[in-house]
């Protein structure tokens, strides 16, 4: 996507995996007779294509691009509900809502996605804690399925479908429409607390003691510090506000710079990369700041640099975000930690939250009560998957589960351990869709 | 403001609209399917349009014109401004093997916009202002052995609009000609896209610019006025000898 909307490819994110030719069928209105079952081979929808792996991909096969379907339907101020075709993004929706003194429940990091891709993953933001996932302020969305059947689905109407779809991955149909609930939010911007933590248990004791004061916590970490120091990192926390005095340069956000090119591979290396982190953790002098900010970028602080992703050079890059039940000890996330600063394989971004217990409405949904950490590899061969495969096993091993948004990678045997609910959920696919993903993480089954 | 829009479902002329509804601006959108009149109709309103009002009208029907516009001043009361924006990509092989199918083509993209136009200049020449916007395209700059029937159609509206702007500039009312390039929408569907290809919003944009401007010819996105300026330059043996 460029800025001003318009695609040029239909990859994922992370430009890795690069699958086989895929035909494109944009979907332009919302009442048309699209007639899924003509069309030959599987079909997949998809929306602006943030999500990193291959959930978004249907190598061989047809793309749905929603993107056109971007009409707003209603919005009801008096009860806050907005309901919009699935192409429409969050970004404009806070375009809408913002200014009439309403915020979205919760926010992925990055506003260019979206409804469809928001529900289809039920994502989730840094107040999980509170809100829970996307999909719980989902009251309902049409449906439709490759035979022409179009259902509406809420937590009473085909709940079943309305289940399996939220986290569904795009496969039990495509969403035509969507209805949310806003929240009245106090003002558009964020008082925000930044504090250093020197060490990972220091970070848990932050996180506790900020969930009950704050409706957003997340922080980053520095995984290339070792020892005494592993775990180091900037704890993020904030409450919407409208300040006395509006801060300067906070009139409409503008997309700074993008990335014209892809930069070649080695312009991201250790050195590179342990010198930010090293700079950024040092670049807060005190161990704690005060700041008001807008709210863009607070939580999209990677929109700014349009086309980020092209940092990482032509072979793509992986992410790999995993949440592991919250336990005592903290050794699962201790031993990730350390297995990443010791491979020598660098991660420039690194995302630690905790997860609330708010449940999680999709049958496929991801987040769940636990520690959760998001990582950012650049792809680099056999060294990074090694790497990787040796992170699931200690995932599994203490009963955590990867994020299909964001994986290439794992193994059908792994899916099928982190997700056993699958089999229940393959019974509402919709027979004329499937993925790249879906493909990869079920062709062999394992019990 | 009061605006009518005439082929008002396109993806282009939606997205000129949505500017004008976060304004506030009232709107008589005239479209041949009524369903996709009300989903458009719904988007302007939560964007903050007023009042709304739909009218189905296949634009063929040239018979219909007088009564359309009659239709939209009763509603209205008043106009501020019109965009005229409908339009067909015509197979050009098949126009090319069949008079009927040319002579359609023709009719969509340019008899219509002559017959609207016509019966507009008369009411905007007596209000004394205002603005009537009009989409041609750039391939109505030069005739091109692929597209010449569309690209004729819209050079005989462009030529039209241009001798309406001289007429009516003397009673201040802006005559505006839009010349997109590629742009992304359902009419374009199936060709391939490259990146000279805009978004309908990048286009959208700039018509409502224009459009409270009261530009005389726009080009857009901008580029398109020096890619044409070359094409143009080209001497026609040349030309007549090139595969575009
Ligand atoms: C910088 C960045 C930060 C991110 N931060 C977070 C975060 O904090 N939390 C989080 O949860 N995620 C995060 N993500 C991931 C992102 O939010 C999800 O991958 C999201 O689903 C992408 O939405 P999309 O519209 O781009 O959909 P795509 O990536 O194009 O598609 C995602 C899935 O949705 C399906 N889908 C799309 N539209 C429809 C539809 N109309 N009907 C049915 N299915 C549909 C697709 O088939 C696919 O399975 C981040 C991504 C980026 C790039
Ligand atoms: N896309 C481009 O690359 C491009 C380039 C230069 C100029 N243009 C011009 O831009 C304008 C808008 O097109 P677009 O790109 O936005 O495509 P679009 O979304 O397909 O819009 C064309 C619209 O015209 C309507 N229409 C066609 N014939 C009609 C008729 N007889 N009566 C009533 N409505 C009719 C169509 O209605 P239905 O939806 O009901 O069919 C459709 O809404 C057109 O004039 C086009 O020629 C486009």
């Amino acid at each position: 996507m460029t800025a001003n909307g318009h695609r040029r490819a239909y990859q994922s994110w992370g430009r890795y995996p690069r699958v086989e030719q895929q035909n494109v069928r944009p979907v332009y209105w919302r009442n048309n007779d699209l007639d899924l079952a003509r069309i030959d081979g599987p079909v997949l929808p998809y929306g602006l294509g943030r999500s990193y792996g291959d959930s978004c991909l249907n190598g061989g096969g047809t793309l749905l691009d929603t993107s056109p379907l971007n009409r707003f339907i209603a919005f009801d101020e008096e009860a806050g509900l907005l309901r919009c075709e699935a192409g429409v993004t969050l970004a404009d929706i806070l375009k809408l809502i913002v200014p009439r003194g309403w915020f979205l429940p919760t926010t992925p990091g990055t506003k260019f996605v979206t409804i469809g891709g928001a529900i289809a993953n039920d994502v989730h933001g840094k107040n999980h804690h509170r809100a829970g996932t996307f999909g719980r302020h989902v009251t309902r969305f049409e449906l439709l399925r490759s035979d022409g059947e179009r259902l509406i689905c809420s937590p009473d109407e085909n709940a079943d479908l309305f289940r399996a779809t939220i986290g569904g991955l795009g496969l039990t149909g495509l969403i035509l429409w969507a209805e949310i609930r806003v929240q009245r939010v106090a003002g558009p911007f964020i008082a925000k607390e930044q504090i250093r933590f020197g060490s990972i248990d220091e970070f848990f004791e932050i996180s506790a003691e900020s969930d009950e004061r704050f409706e957003h916590t997340m922080a980053w970490v520095d995984c290339l510090a070792t020892g005494k120091h592993l775990g180091r990192g900037l704890f993020m926390r904030g409450n919407y506000t409208w300040p006395k005095r509006i801060p300067r340069k906070a009139a409409e956000p503008r997309s700074l710079f993008t990335m014209p090119v892809q930069l070649p591979a080695f312009a991201l290396n250790l050195a590179t990369v342990k010198a930010f982190n090293s700079l950024y953790y040092r670049s807060q002098l005190t161990r704690r700041t005060f700041q008001t900010v807008p709210y863009d970028p607070f939580f999209y602080p990677l929109d700014a640099i349009q086309e980020w992703h092209r940092l990482y050079g032509a072979p793509g890059f992986l992410q790999y975000q995993f949440v592991v039940p919250y336990a005592q000890d903290r050794t699962a996330i201790k031993d990730i930690l350390r297995q990443i600063s010791q491979s020598g394989v660098v991660s420039f971004l690194a995302v630690l939250k905790v997860f609330g217990d708010v449940p999680s409405p999709g049958m496929l949904s991801f987040p769940r009560p636990g520690v959760t950490l998001a990582l950012d590899f650049p792809f680099r061969g056999q060294r990074t998957l090694a790497l990787l495969d040796r992170l699931d096993e200690i995932v599994r091993a203490h009963g955590g589960v990867l994020y299909p948004a964001k994986d290439a990678r794992m193994s059908a045997e792994n899916f099928q351990a982190f997700y056993p609910q699958w089999r229940e959920f393959a019974r509402h696919i919709d027979p004329k869709f499937s993925s790249s993903f879906w493909r990869r993480v079920t062709q062999t089954t394992h019990e | 403001m009061k605006l009518m829009i005439i082929g008002a479902t396109s993806a282009i002329a939606h997205e000129a609209a949505r500017q004008f509804a976060a304004d506030g601006a009232e709107f008589f959108l005239v479209g041949r399917d009524p369903d996709k009149l009300a989903a458009v109709q719904r988007d302007l309103d939560v964007r903050g349009a007023g009042r709304v009002v739909l009218h189905t009208l296949d634009l063929n029907d040239l018979a219909q014109h007088e009564a359309l516009i009659a239709a939209a001043y009763d509603a209205m009361g008043a106009l501020d401004a019109v965009l005229i924006a409908h339009g067909t990509l015509p197979d050009q092989a098949r126009a090319q093997a069949d008079v009927e199918a040319t002579l359609e083509a023709f009719t969509t993209n340019a008899l219509t916009y002559i017959s609207l136009l016509t019966l507009l200049a008369g009411r905007f020449e007596q209000q004394r202002r205002g603005c009537i916007a009009v989409i041609a395209s750039v391939a109505g700059d030069r005739g091109r052995g692929s597209n010449y029937v569309y690209g004729a159609a819209k050079g005989a509206v462009s030529l039209f609009a241009s001798g309406l702007r001289a007429r009516l500039s003397k009673a201040g009312v802006a005559v505006v000609t839009i010349k997109p390039g590629f742009v992304d929408t359902p009419m374009t569907a199936h060709l391939k896209k490259n990146p000279l290809f805009a978004s309908p919003a990048t286009v959208g944009r700039r018509i409502y610019v224009a459009m409270l401007k009261g530009e005389d010819v726009v080009y857009a996105p901008w580029f398109w006025r020096y890619i044409m300026w070359i094409i143009r330059l080209i001497p026609e043996r040349v030309f007549k000898r090139l595969s575009l």
